[in-house]
């Protein structure tokens, strides 16, 4: 199909009935409104359900009744909305549910502002809710990666039988963007969803039950077991990420999303000035692609993190690296977007940069 | 072609995101890169409301850029806050309905039009963004005549049909008003 100019918010909305939404709960907020918007036309008008919850706690567990009734379900907010769901994001990670949560990240903390940000990469890969649990994280750097991933979501959530979410700034969400909606989808293998909740006419002689309380230490402990072994396999299976200009950098920069697009235009002016600059971007923030940095060339002068935060992807860019080389921060936040050429200037003065 | 890099400002009502979205859709409609993002928020109302567009026929890269190659300027006040912001040898388009002073620029080629006056000769203030597109097409030859209608046509859909015929009749003024003052940009 040719391509066609869609914004952000609406494609993602797009992208999930694409990927099966049977269902979407959600509550308003800036910077994400187009997308229940969108939904609110088009998914009753297939037949599928809209539903705007009275709040956002309201709407998750929602997603959490319908995702145990075994129905492709999704949610989406930003940066305050997501903090209000993040007590229902736990229950239905600890029932191993599967759904979609799209995060359109502002400025905060607090009500912050509604301008673009990645001040929630804590919430989203360390978990607001109480527990053991992690979600499975994208960050996709473009609208057309945001389709192709909402698109694959529906189907790594049923797999896992664990919550996906998709991690973008308000710039990817308010954006328009040339894309084109019918790039292949990997093909899984998903089981039956034996489990659901669906009445024992389906399962005559089980009862078939979503919880996450386990009274029985020992038995929250088989489950905690359980759950971790899940969360290995994914590791193992669905990390993601992307090498730019690895053949051999003097400085490694790593980015997520629309920070790591910057850092690209930042790349290839340094290129011109004769500075070979590579970057490791992340696709999966969980899992994070540790592995990726054994990669970077001993004699590497540094790694530059950039992020619309104060730093915090940086904790997983230390822990990966391992003490190997020096690595330097560079952070914009509130709303304010850096332009490549601050990008470069962090580079040519790397060492005042440097945390560690 | 050259990535372009595309800021249009001007106050809120004008048909500024407009301006920008019809060069996105235009991009996309001709198998190039299209990239539209609106300063959104609180502080474009009552105040300057402005979009960056980047056309481009390899991978967009960056959507923020730090200076523009055109800049599509509706009224004083967005001239003033991005003028400073120029990419060398751009293009600085701006309403001289509404900007009196003349306005030069060093390496910039800069063409002031009297879209507002053109439009109310028209006899429809609210095509003036559509004279400055057509002057702006005149200027940068980025997307044909055909490009260009069908993408009003298709913004304004049936219900709007009626006012395709009064948005050419703008783009052609613009144009005119340009080949006129006799100024070559690309």
């Amino acid at each position: 199909m040719a391509k066609v100019l869609m914004k952000g918010n609406e494609a993602i909305a797009l992208a999930a009935i694409k990927g099966g939404a049977d269902a979407f709960y959600g509550y308003p907020i800036t910077p994400q409104n187009e997308i229940p918007e969108y939904l609110s036309k088009h998914m009753l008008a297939n037949g599928k359900v809209f539903l705007q919850a009275e709040s956002e706690v309201s709407a998750i567990n929602m997603v959490y009744g319908a995702a145990g009734a075994g129905k492709r379900v999704m949610t989406s907010s930003s940066s305050p909305g997501i903090a209000l769901k993040q007590e229902g994001i736990s229950y239905i990670t600890a029932a191993e549910l599967p759904c979609l949560i799209v995060s359109v990240m502002r400025g905060g903390p607090g009500l912050g502002s509604i301008q673009p940000s990645q001040g929630d990469y804590y919430q989203a890969t360390r978990g607001g809710g109480n527990g053991d649990y992690h979600l499975i994280v994208f960050a996709p750097e473009s609208i057309q990666e945001t389709i192709d991933v909402i698109k694959e979501s529906f189907d790594i959530a049923d797999y896992y039988r664990n919550p996906v979410m998709v991690l973008v700034d308000g710039l990817i969400g308010q954006m328009m963007e040339s894309v084109d909606f019918d790039r292949p989808v990997r093909e899984r293998f998903l089981p039956n969803k034996d489990w659901a909740t669906t009445g024992t006419k389906d399962h005559p002689g089980r009862r078939n039950v979503a919880n996450s309380l386990y009274l029985d230490p020992q038995a929250l402990e088989n489950h905690n077991i359980h759950l971790n072994e899940k969360y290995k396999l994914i590791k193992k299976n669905e990390t993601k990420f992307e090498l730019v200009n690895f053949d051999n950098p003097e400085y490694v920069i790593v980015a997520y999303g629309t920070m790591a697009r910057i850092c690209r235009s930042a790349i290839e002016m340094l290129k011109k000035e004769g500075i070979e600059v590579g970057m490791i971007r992340p696709i999966t923030l969980f899992p994070y692609p540790e592995k990726a940095f054994d990669q970077i060339p001993a004699n590497a002068k540094g790694i530059l993190t950039c992020e619309l935060s104060m730093g915090q992807m940086l904790d997983d860019v230390l822990i990966a690296n391992n003490g190997r080389h020096k690595v330097g921060f560079f952070g914009r936040a509130g709303g304010m977007l850096p332009d490549p050429e601050e990008i470069v200037a962090a580079i040519k003065n790397f060492n005042e940069r440097v945390v560690k | 072609m050259d990535a372009k890099n595309i800021k249009v400002a001007g106050f809120g009502g004008q048909g500024v995101m407009m301006f920008g979205q019809i060069l996105a859709y235009s991009a996309t409609k001709d198998g190039i890169n299209g990239l539209w993002f609106p300063s959104y928020g609180p502080e474009t109302r009552g105040g300057t409301a402005n979009c960056s567009v980047i056309v481009s026929e390899k991978q967009i890269n960056s959507p923020v850029f730090k200076n523009a190659d055109h800049l599509v300027a509706f009224n004083l006040p967005s001239l003033e806050k991005f003028k400073e912001h120029m990419a060398n040898k751009g293009l600085v388009l701006y309403n001289s309905s509404l900007i009196e002073e003349e306005i030069k620029l060093d390496n910039a080629t800069v063409v002031g039009v009297p879209i507002n006056d053109i439009a109310n000769e028209l006899g429809n203030i609210k095509v003036a963004n559509m004279v400055m597109m057509g002057a702006y097409l005149q200027l940068t030859h980025l997307f044909s005549d055909e490009t260009i209608e069908a993408i009003i046509k298709k913004i304004l859909g049936e219900r709007k049909a009626d006012l395709v015929q009064i948005n050419k009749e703008a783009l052609e003024a613009g144009k005119t008003f340009v080949k006129k003052l006799g100024v070559k940009y690309a």
